[in-house]
């Protein structure tokens, strides 16, 4: 058996395709991560043990089973409910798509608000005492100084993250979706080469996790503006 | 300089952390334009003293009264008091200015921003009016090149006067000072001294933990001397630093000068 370039040529729009499957699925369930995971890790930190346990609990599913059980969990189990057959929710939960979407967003809400609270925890606390001395309200505080603070801390680690997240969609596949790799694995199916094929997927992965390492290199760059500043530069 | 108008009170403040009670009743009152020293050794309470002021530690008993308006205190769940309105306690803490040992300025805001900061987002400046007073004051602690640096560009020193600038801005009546320079190099002690010695001469009510006794001996209207957390000693600088009548003073004085 010969190898077959030609497969990966004909083929590799179609992977395309689903590389903007992939990048949907990373960035939508990204976004809603990130909008989960603020009020998680502040209630994290909350000095109150009670208003601690619920996020932990979630946290501790969430990290604690493998994406694979919790993408089926939403995908098979959901439909076994009548409930939810018949309630309004039913158009976007018979949907793979929004499926995926839903395990996705709980998943890497959980991972990042583990890193968001040790950011919050790693601030100084004279920087938060400094922002009470002048008068600021906990509102305030948590808008101008905390959050900004996390963010910058939490960056490096949150970019890990987010390839993580993009490696894991591959298990959208699992569940009808014609991501790169339910793309790959389609295609593999109708010519049989398997080697070409994944071998050709792993290549567009490797260049969006690029893409993603580019793009947070440079959001430190402008967000952690302050650990790379030399003044007599500007001078 | 000191008028009779009463700016700072604090009554019977007790502290207690655990099982160490670090503070044991005390009573101070600043009339407008004091300049109170607070020296002790390490240990005496003077530090928890100021935090107790604007609540950033919680005293376990006490009164705290700015001019005429008392701090509202309620009992909290570990046994300290915390404030009943948090309103009030943002609005009296706007009021008075806090300068750390650690400086405590944000990192990731540049000078100017650490200074515009609060007067714009506390006091709700427009921007164009809380920039030209962060440059008057930059002026005045002699960093105005500095305005687009950030923190870590800055020496211990600048530092210092950037905090004091930023605490400056919000017009505060009171300004509490917790060993401000304790944590720099001798060699920049005093750039930071000589900013808090303007200060005084302008009539500001000050309150200074220290361990600079000849700063202290200059500037000050009154000078306290704790000891495990009661006032061993209260008078005059020439009093106090002179002729002190508390044997320990007379130790401490002589081992300090």
């Amino acid at each position: 058996m010969g190898w077959e370039w030609e497969v990966i040529f004909k083929y590799f729009p179609r992977l395309l395709e689903g590389a903007w499957l992939t990048l949907e699925l990373v960035v939508i369930s990204g976004l809603i991560g990130i909008a989960l995971s603020i009020p998680l890790a502040l209630l994290r930190t909350s000095p109150n043990a009670w208003v601690r346990a619920l996020p932990y609990a979630y946290i501790y599913f969430f990290r604690g089973t493998p994406l694979l059980v919790q993408i089926f969990l939403v995908y098979y189990g959901a439909s076994q409910f009548e409930v939810i057959r018949e309630s309004v929710l039913w158009p976007v939960l018979k949907e793979p798509y929004w499926c995926a979407i839903i395990a996705f967003s709980l998943n890497t809400a959980a991972y990042s608000a583990e890193l968001f609270r040790g950011a919050i925890q790693a601030i100084p606390n004279g920087e938060i005492e400094a922002a009470e001395s002048l008068g600021m309200s906990n509102a305030l505080l948590t808008r101008r100084i905390i959050l900004p603070r996390m963010f910058g801390i939490a960056l490096p680690g949150y970019g890990n993250e987010v390839i993580l997240m993009l490696k894991g969609s591959a298990l959208a596949s699992t569940i009808t979706l014609l991501d790169i790799t339910g793309m790959a694995r389609t295609v593999i199916a109708r010519t049989y080469t398997p080697l070409e094929m994944f071998l050709a997927a792993g290549v567009v992965y490797l260049l969006m996790s690029g893409i993603i390492i580019a793009l947070f290199r440079f959001m430190e760059s402008r967000f952690n503006r302050y650990q790379s500043y030399n003044p007599d530069r500007d001078a | 300089m000191a008028t009779d108008k009463t700016a700072l009170e604090l009554q019977d403040i007790h502290k207690s952390f655990g099982n160490l009670e670090v503070l044991k009743g005390v009573s101070l009152t600043a009339k407008d334009g004091d300049v109170i020293s607070i020296l002790g050794s390490s240990g005496s309470g003077k530090s928890t003293l100021l935090r107790c002021i604007n609540l950033l530690e919680n005293p376990s008993q006490g009164k705290i009264i700015m001019g005429q308006e008392e701090l509202q205190l309620k009992p909290g769940k570990d046994g300290n008091l915390t404030a009943a309105d948090r309103k009030q306690l943002e609005s009296m803490r706007s009021r008075i200015g806090f300068v750390f040992q650690s400086f405590n300025l944000w990192p990731h805001k540049t000078i100017l921003e650490n200074i515009i900061e609060a007067p714009m987002q506390v006091l709700k400046q427009p921007k164009a009016q809380a920039v030209k007073r962060a440059e008057e004051l930059l002026e005045k602690v002699g960093l105005a090149d500095k305005r687009n640096a950030y923190p870590d560009n800055l020496s211990g020193g600048q530092k210092q006067r950037i905090a004091i600038a930023r605490t400056l801005a919000m017009d505060p009546q009171v300004l509490l000072f917790d060993e401000p320079t304790s944590a720099l190099d001798p060699e920049l002690v005093n750039e930071v001294l000589s900013v808090m010695r303007e200060l005084a001469d302008e009539g500001r009510t000050m309150l200074i933990v220290t361990h600079e006794m000849r700063f202290a001996r200059d500037v000050s209207s009154q000078v306290v001397f704790l000891h495990e957390g009661q006032i061993e000693e209260m008078g005059p600088p020439e009093q106090v630093f002179n002729n002190p009548k508390s044997k320990r003073v007379q130790d401490f004085m002589s081992s300090h000068q």
